[in-house]
């Protein structure tokens, strides 16, 4: 268990340890991956109450300038100029293939654009956008700046006494708050499919406000192993795995996340290709699959149809703590995407009936007001 | 009897020609919540060093490889519907098959409980 030099630690690094967290590398840094409660326990307890995870190794970039929700829409499909201030989209950087670069969060703010983007692809996306906005907006990461996600039906309640106004907050709102006097960065968003706030603090106040939501009886801390579930369970991709630079938005079923107006205007790169996958449909399709029996299928679990030949792979998979029963998702051709087609996985050499099936896996319960 | 640990952390426990196996408690912590176990089958012949069994956490698979070689003779069935067993009781009831062994020297390079101890204590470090 020895760490290298390379590795980088967020500012929670000591309180983790001090909570006897399993450290584990990840995109670079050292991150809890599981507490003593276990990931089955972190994971029930985030869906039951509230739990805290530090997501402080992913990027935090502002972009500003005359227009920059005009100047960035030349790099995502996302509708960002439709967005009033205090509000928030999913959306992802694309390259000339239409595949796709990175997933991330923009929030248009009243004089420039937050936007929070993952934590393997940041120096890559920090790049792309310091040279595509060139001339139009100024990119800056906000080193300065813990991340922490706040994610369960109780999150909300917890929050709530310290910062009374975000009862009024609906799903991907942003808003600028004071939690114990610190000024912080609330959006009502998260990677879990409950309700729940992801909260940026200043570096130097972000491990005094954690022990404080810590200490509130519902909220337990969370580490990656659950992070990762969780997001399964509700269906939500995880880059470079569901999504890389060769997957299509359409293919991944993300079309939701580009507008009438962008499909149509285009302007983003590889703008061509995407508008023909929505005209004539993408050759394969992300979809949720359901293994028969206990045996969970990993990433990268082969996809074979009826007759034994390979059709496509899966991307994610695991054990829902939740449902007590293997899920994942993965690619498959649009033949064999519709919910309730019989397919088999090559597990460990054996091939085991599976079928496709609605995602999410669980429900989703954001608070839309 | 007594039992034997490999570098892998599994165990075994000989009695008469029969070896029981199972990972160590050590080994189901790093593990964490166990919720699949896939046991080989019996009347297979296993070789010292193949796959015996895969032991599933939430977050990742991980092989179990057989210190003996030999015929299975019997495995836990008892995992298929409570697979946490290997977390509650790695040692005894979390086992995961019993080998009849063709060659009871290959435990001889094995660790006993106190070198097993000391081993785990050099990896904890």
């Amino acid at each position: 268990m020895s760490e290298t030099s390379s590795t980088k630690k967020t500012v929670l690094y000591n309180l983790h340890v001090e909570l006897g967290a399993k450290m584990v590398p990840f995109a670079g840094y050292d991150m809890p991956v599981q507490y003593p409660a276990g990931i089955l326990n972190e994971h029930l307890h985030t869906r039951e109450a509230a739990g805290l995870f530090d997501v402080s190794h992913m990027g935090q970039v502002v972009i500003s300038g005359e227009n920059p929700a005009r100047a960035i829409e030349a790099l995502i499909p996302g509708d960002i100029q439709a967005l009033s201030a205090g509000e928030m989209r999913y959306s992802f950087l694309t390259n000339d293939q239409g595949g796709i670069l990175d997933d991330l969060i923009v929030t248009r703010r009243e004089n420039d654009l937050f936007v929070v983007v993952n934590a393997a692809c940041k120096e890559q996306d920090i790049a792309l956008l310091t040279g595509g906005l060139a001339g139009k907006a100024e990119v800056t990461e906000l080193t300065d700046r813990a991340l922490v996600a706040l994610q369960g039906p109780k999150a909300v309640d917890v929050l709530a006494r310290y910062a009374p106004e975000v009862v009024a907050m609906s799903f991907m709102n942003y808003r600028e708050v004071e939690i114990d006097g610190v000024p912080c960065f609330v959006t009502r968003s998260g990677y879990t499919g409950e309700d729940g706030f992801e909260i940026s603090i200043p570096n130097d106040q972000a491990e005094e406000i954690c022990r404080k939501l810590l200490d509130e009886t519902e909220v337990m801390p969370i580490g990656l192993g659950a992070r990762d579930s969780l997001r399964l369970e509700a269906g939500l991709c995880l880059y470079g795995h569901d999504l890389n630079e060769v997957t299509t938005p359409i293919s991944a079923g993300l079309i939701w996340a580009i507008s009438k107006r962008r499909r149509i205007e285009g302007g983003f790169p590889g703008a061509d290709i995407i508008q023909a996958d929505i005209a004539n449909n993408p050759a394969m399709k992300r979809v949720g699959i359901l293994p028969e029996g206990r045996a969970p299928a990993r990433e990268h679990t082969v996809i074979t149809n009826e007759a034994g030949e390979t059709i496509g792979e899966i991307t994610s998979g695991g054990f829902s703590p939740s449902l007590g029963i293997p899920i994942a998702m993965g690619y498959v051709p649009l033949d064999f995407s519709a919910v309730g087609t019989k397919i088999n996985l090559l597990v460990r050499g054996k091939s085991r009936p599976a079928v496709v099936a609605k995602m999410p896996f669980v429900e989703q319960r954001y608070y839309r007001g | 009897m007594s039992y034997k640990f490999t570098e892998d952390h599994e165990w075994v426990l000989l009695e008469g020609d029969v070896a029981t196996i199972g990972i160590s408690d050590y080994a189901q912590g790093q593990l964490g919540d166990v919720v699949y176990v896939e046991v080989p089958t019996v009347g297979d012949e296993i070789t010292k060093g193949d796959e015996l069994a895969v032991v599933e956490s939430v977050k990742a698979a991980s092989e179990v490889y057989s210190p003996v070689s030999g015929e299975i003779v019997d495995v836990n069935a008892e995992l298929e519907g409570a697979p946490t067993v290997v977390n509650e009781d790695a040692m005894k009831g979390g086992w995961f098959a019993k080998v009849r062994v063709t060659n009871s020297a290959e435990l001889n390079d094995l660790m006993d409980e106190a070198a097993y101890k000391t081993f785990i204590e050099g990896l904890d470090e």
